[in-house]
């Protein structure tokens, strides 16, 4: 399991679901253990009843059969299949309205979806899913993008329900963008990151108050550090490789 | 994929899926993928043989560069020099690398066979172009080797026939301490074409870079350029007296010169490959602020953080909408 997981830290993040699904036939055994560790570019169904698409993950899986946060049917339809409690679909339902807003905010287009489900000890667990498809043929505004992709996970751990509740979220990115053009060639950068971030916040603020700082906040920085920290680190090895003939000792201004 | 039927793969599809991982290895990196590859296949025969068949293509691929034993510097791994499965030439000293592509190690030297050699006639421009591109290699790579093989026409004696050169620049970081690789690639095909004293150049300029502390990113740029100069002549310093009717005769027999010929090859590579490099620059300037907007913005189209409310359930929603003011 470990030299799988070595193998997926190093393949191109762009070919993860071909190494992924090569890892399930070499590994039969291990399926759910790498299922459930390596995090893979979202799927999306559309919903007949709403009209509108949803996104699939092992959250609303059952069996072969996915449940839409818009008209709580599992698609295709399946008999006897697990649903949140109407307490919990209330703000199932609440939580997809507002996420779709954020959506619209950040990302100017895109699907979301959100899923809920009690757990074992008293609290629930919720799970934010974004996938944007930002080339110039999808929803990039700008043009910029011959292809490319954000796919977002967040799964939060809510604790059982006190005065400050316990928050536990686990965020995973992963993305790919190419550029082209005739003078430049393809420039293609991909690649996925995952973060942790507990809090306990005070319960009157709201579950998806809590829930949506905490979102907005790692999304935040997942998105800085890939720019700054990881596509910047890549850049250095660029100009170490070949150092731009501008690089001379320059003079700074006597202030 | 709940319950998939578990049908055992065969050892010609182990080998496959295996092979596809060392040849997808990050640049420096196919010896740590094969560490773990084999424990994932925990099948020594299949391991050994995917291993054969890959590493040569991920080394050549990868132009890997060897050192040779007996001081003879390094070689590169090139299917340009390739001249049996494990036999590579290395044009600067006239000498064969017997290469272990598995272990990626250089065993034996031999020196090269006349047959294996260009001519005289093409030698002198192979290895002026050579020299003009240690040179130049030597100023802009901290860390890159190059070498100028024939590829065509190696036999030619004398003006009159075509024959072709190619480039190879490589150079390659590897940090592994610092989660952080790279590697930088060009190859130039050049065509010397007699008859129209005209020279063509192709070029294939490739980029890769892996950084991979907490996470895995990866850069990979692919660029092709064609440029064309002229065969380079002696410069005629004939004297004033020369009737410029014979000057004009002069000129189709002028005498070529291959340093010459070298010196401008050497400055188009030059030329482009700092204007490639410029570009990825502007590419990686252009990212933060322009093409990773299309993907995510850094704050909403508000400019401000999202107004999530302390208030309570169904509320939320119409108050952000309002204040948003879009939507009823």
């Amino acid at each position: 399991m470990e030299a799988a997981m070595g193998l997926m830290r190093r393949m191109p993040p762009r070919h993860s679901e071909t190494a992924l699904s090569a890892l399930l036939s070499l590994l039969p055994h291990n399926s759910s253990d790498l299922l459930s560790q390596v995090d893979l570019p979202l799927q999306v169904l559309s919903d007949d009843d709403s009209g509108k698409r949803f996104i699939l993950c092992e959250y609303n899986r059952d069996a072969d059969s996915y449940r839409s946060p818009w008209s709580n049917k599992y698609h295709p339809r399946l008999e006897d299949a697990p649903y949140p409690s109407s307490k919990l679909r209330q703000l199932e339902i609440e939580a997809n309205d507002i996420f779709t807003v954020y959506c619209d905010q950040y990302y100017e287009g895109g699907i979301s979806s959100v899923y809920m489900w009690e757990d074992d000890n008293e609290g629930f667990v919720a799970c934010f899913l974004v996938k944007k498809d930002g080339s110039k043929t999808g929803q990039g505004r700008r043009g910029y993008l011959e292809e490319g992709t954000w796919d977002a996970i967040h799964v939060i751990e809510v604790g059982p329900e006190e005065e400050t509740t316990r928050y536990c979220l686990t965020s995973t990115v992963m993305l790919s963008l190419t550029t082209d053009d005739v003078s430049s060639g393809t420039f293609s950068l991909s690649g996925s990151i995952r973060r942790q971030m507990n809090m306990n916040l005070p319960v009157a603020d709201g579950h998806l108050c809590n829930m949506g700082k905490m979102i907005e906040e790692m999304e935040g920085k997942l998105r800085n550090s890939l720019d700054q920290v990881y596509f910047g680190k890549t850049r250095e090895m660029v100009c170490t490789l070949r150092p731009p003939s501008e690089v001379l000792p320059m003079r700074l201004p006597d202030s | 994929m709940a319950e998939e039927e578990e049908t055992e793969l065969s050892d010609d599809q182990k080998k496959g899926i295996a092979k596809w991982f060392l040849v997808n290895a990050p640049a420096g990196e196919i010896q740590y993928v094969s560490k773990d590859l084999k424990l994932v296949l925990n099948d020594d025969d299949v391991y050994n043989e995917a291993a054969s068949e890959a590493f040569p293509v991920y080394n050549k691929s990868h132009l890997i560069s060897l050192k040779m034993p007996g001081g003879f510097g390094d070689v590169l791994v090139t299917s340009y020099g390739e001249l049996q499965d494990n036999e590579y030439l290395d044009p600067k000293t006239a000498q064969v690398a017997i290469v272990d592509h598995v272990k990626q190690a250089c065993t034996k030297v031999r020196p090269a066979t006349d047959e294996e050699l260009p001519s005289a006639y093409v030698e002198e421009y192979r290895c002026a172009l050579e020299a003009e591109i240690l040179k130049y290699v030597a100023e802009a790579y901290p860390k890159g080797s190059s070498s100028v093989y024939c590829t065509n026409g190696k036999d030619v004696e004398e003006p009159g026939s075509d024959f072709d050169l190619v480039v190879v620049i490589a150079a390659a970081r590897l940090s592994p301490q610092n989660f952080c690789n790279g590697s930088w690639r060009t190859i130039w095909n050049i065509e010397f074409k007699d008859d129209i004293q005209k020279l063509e150049l192709n070029g294939k300029l490739l980029v890769g870079a892996h950084y991979f502390e907490e996470g895995n990113v990866q850069l990979d740029t692919k660029h092709e350029c064609r440029d064309s100069t002229m065969f380079q002549c002696v410069n005629n310093k004939c004297s004033d007296l020369m009737l410029p009717m014979l000057l004009e005769l002069m000129c189709e027999y002028r005498i070529r010169s291959p340093d010459d010929t070298a010196i401008s090859v050497a400055n188009l590579i030059r030329r482009h490959e700092t204007a490639y490099m410029a570009s990825l620059e502007e590419s990686y300037f252009k990212l933060s602020d322009n093409t990773f907007k299309d993907l995510r913005r850094k704050l909403p189209i508000t400019r401000t953080l999202f107004p999530w409310r302390s208030t309570r359930q169904f509320s939320l929603k119409r108050e952000i909408s309002e204040e948003l003011g879009i939507g009823k």
